[in-house]
Order: structure tokens, then sequence, then C-alpha cells
């Protein structure tokens, strides 16, 4: 049961042109920094991402709407981001907006095998045109259903070879539900240890939903908002 | 008039002992700097943290411990860490007791427009949607009138809504306004230091309730 792939070009050899990737974190934190240099590195194109941020000009997501490798985002926030604004406004990307607890569950859906969730978000809103309503003890629910996605791409603090995951502080975030819903779930760690090394009592992710794991380098972990506390 | 700390200090009277409190960006978030000492309030941050503390001192910030607003923040004992779809679920579920957010635009019934304006750049509505569909008690912190000097409280809202029937009261840098059920109409539930009836009742166009004498607000 060893998933443990030699680096983030080979843990996304095989996404192509066209796909559908889930992208953990949220806004620059969390991310799966290492697979994102290798995505931009291998030039796939017209990707649809399923992230909720786009990134920085020169960060996250940023770095492959730069080089235009997505065709569509699906997001809750794509704030701070000119290059998305410009590309968006020109018609050259297409946007799909979600409220957040949505998109959350929609992944968690996925990993749960459930085929479709009710929520009350976006009830009386343009979020609801088109979705079927059902009323439930007196209150109106969306049903949104559970994403589809080719490929989920998550960032850990730590994991083992068999794909157990254990995450850091808010830097959790998207990456647990993401990691439960991809058809190929790959993981990118901070330390990589031998089975056995986690406490069992302490794993987020439990291997069975990571089929591909690799111990990153180089992290830069930006802040978007450093804010300090006057002393 | 109230400033922007005035109206956080006006709301933050609104939080009771033991309440678990989601603040929204903006004017909301200084809410925290004025919740009483003796208090024991939990605030939850819908990126996955309850137990949100104050900023960091400089070189303390951790790039892993954000808050919503990607700003850099600390946890303090007894936090709790969790994933984005168990966020919303406490959402949903209505553990959280109270949500304080900003608005453009709150009508006489209660339904808030706070994140699109047409022809301008969408960045999109984030949580806000999961949490004034669910909230149960949803307090808005606004100016009264926006920057053209028209009235934010209508009769109905003009801008793309965010949620509908969920604002239960509004504090501005004018008055405290509860949001009657039913379509009932803004009740004038104070007023800010200095501030008429007059004044609010010109600064207000939806359907305003002054019943007796209205207090002056004490912070």
């Amino acid at each position: 049961m060893n998933k443990v792939v030699n680096g983030a070009d080979e843990a996304i050899h095989d996404i192509k042109d066209g796909m559908t990737l889930m992208l953990g974190g949220f806004g620059l934190c969390g991310l799966p920094e290492n697979c994102i240099a290798a995505l931009v590195k291998k030039g796939v194109k017209d990707l649809t991402c399923i992230s909720n941020n786009a990134g920085v000009d020169d960060f996250g997501i940023g770095l492959m709407l730069k080089q235009r490798q997505v065709k569509k985002m699906v997001s809750s926030y794509v704030g701070e981001n000119a290059e998305f604004e410009r590309q968006l406004l020109s018609g050259e990307l297409e946007v799909e907006l979600i409220p957040q607890g949505t998109l959350a569950t929609r992944c968690m859906a996925a990993g749960y095998g459930m085929p479709a969730i009710f929520t009350p978000a976006g009830i009386g809103t343009e979020i609801a045109e088109g979705k079927e309503i059902r009323n439930f003890n007196g209150k109106d629910y969306l049903m949104e259903m559970a994403f589809d996605a080719d490929f989920a791409i998550v960032k850990a603090w730590k994991g083992d070879t068999m794909g157990n995951l254990v995450y850091r502080s808010t830097a959790r975030n998207f990456n647990p539900v993401m990691a439960m819903a991809g058809k190929i779930t790959i993981a990118e760690v901070e330390e990589l240890v031998e089975p056995g090394e986690l406490d069992p009592d302490h794993i987020h992710t439990p291997g069975i939903y990571v089929h591909r794991i690799f111990k990153g380098k180089d992290y830069e972990k930006r802040i978007e908002q450093r804010t300090v506390r006057k002393i | 008039m109230l400033d922007k700390q005035g109206i956080a200090k006006r709301i933050a009277k609104e939080i009771k002992d033991g309440y678990y409190v989601n603040l929204g960006i903006g004017i909301p978030t200084l809410v925290a700097n004025y919740i009483p000492e003796n208090m024991d309030v939990v605030l939850q941050s819908e990126n996955g943290l309850l137990g949100m503390g104050p900023f960091p001192f400089e070189g303390d910030e951790d790039a892993d411990t954000i808050n919503a607003g990607k700003q850099t923040i600390t946890m303090l004992p007894g936090s709790a860490i969790f994933d984005s779809a168990m966020s919303f679920g406490m959402i949903r579920a209505k553990k959280v007791n109270l949500t304080i957010l900003g608005a453009m635009e709150v009508s006489e019934n209660g339904d808030i427009a706070n994140w699109k304006i047409p022809g301008k750049m969408v960045k999109g509505m984030g949580g806000a949607m999961d949490l004034v569909a669910s909230a149960e008690n949803i307090i808005v912190a606004m100016q009264h009138v926006n920057k053209a000097g028209e009235s934010k409280l209508l009769p109905q809202c003009t801008l793309p809504l965010t949620g509908i029937n969920c604002v239960k009261k509004i504090v501005t840098e004018l008055a405290v306004l509860d949001v009657l059920p039913n379509g009932g109409g803004f009740k004038l539930i104070e007023r800010a230091p200095g501030i008429s009836v007059e004044e609010i009742i010109k600064a207000t166009a939806g359907k305003l309730v002054v019943e007796g004498d209205v207090p002056e607000m004490v912070i």
C-alpha cells in the first residue's frame, strides 16, 4: 500500500487538457504549491479549477491563470487578482461563483458518495435560478449536486506512505473535503513519515482517499494579509 | 453620529455571555475589540476555526493561521480547527448564536444585498449567502446612507440579493433599528448621540416605525 511518488511532476503526469481539478486551500493558506508549480511547467490547459479562491497575480492559481491554463474557475471569492479580472472581463475566462458552504458541502457529498445536498444558501437569490427547490419543515432548500472532479490536489502538514494525512491549523480548510472528492487524489506534504508514526486517532484524512503522496519542497507559504498587533 | 468604532462598540452590547459569534469583514471585525472582558465569547472564523484571538505580535505571524479575511491571527486556549464543510455545517445547524456582517442595502422585510453591484467586477459571495440563509440572529453593521446620500434602508433592495427575510437588527452611524417580522418595517430602537428622530426619518427610505420617545444610545 505504498502510494509515494517521486515529486510533483510524477504526481501530475497524467493530468490532461480539459480536465476538472480540485485544489485545496483558502486564500494562499494550505495551497498545494508544488503541484501548482508542476502544472504551470507542464502547461496543461483548458482546465476547470474548483478552488475557494483564485490566488493572487503571482502566487497560487494566479500562476496558472497567467499562463492561460484555466478555462473555468469555480470559486466562492475571486478578488485580489488583476489578471483574473482582465481575463474575465475580456471573456477569456469563465467563472462560476458558489456560496462557500455550498462549495465545501458539494465536495463533502462527493466524498461521502451522495449525489446531491440540500442547502438554504442562495434561496431567493440569482444562485437559485434554474435549480430544484424542495421544502422541508416549512423552509426552502436548493438542491446542489456533488462535484465530479478528475483530480483533487491537496496540501497536508504530515502524511505517511499509506496516504494518511494530518493538516496544520487553518491550512486544513478545504483540503480534507477535496481529498475525499477526487477520482484521483494527490497529496503533497511537508513531512512524509512511515506507517505507524502518525497516531491513528489523529488522522484527518484516511489514506483510502489518497492515491499519490510526496514530500513537497521549498514551501513559500506566502501570507496574503500580514496583520499584527501593536504592542 | 457614530464613527466605525462607535458602531462596533454599540453592536458589542448585543453579545451575550456564552455566545459563539461569527464576525464579517469590515466594521464587524472591530466588534471583537469591545467584547467585555468578563464575558465568555468564542469567535468563529468560517475558514475553519473556533477560538479566534487577536492579531499576532510582529514576528509571531503564522502563515497557516489566518481568518476568513486572510489576515494573520492567533488562537486562544481551547480553540478548535475543522474543515470548511464542518464550518458551514455548524452555521447551517444554527450552532453559531450571532452573525454580524456588513451590507450595501437592507429592505424593510429583512432582505440583504451585500455581494454584487451590476456593472462592477464581481468578486463573489464568499460565505455570506450561507451565513444569512441559516443564522437566526443577524445584525448588520453599515452606514445609513451611501456615498451619494441615498438611504441604504429601503422598501426593497435594488441590488442582487444575498438572502431574504434574514436581518434582525441594524446598527448605523445614526441609529439602532429592529427589523419587524412579516414586512413590518424598521423599528427605531435608539438614536445615536446628537441625532434627532427627524434626521433618521429623512435618512430612511423604507417603512420606519417610531413609537414614543426614542432613547439616545449609551455606549
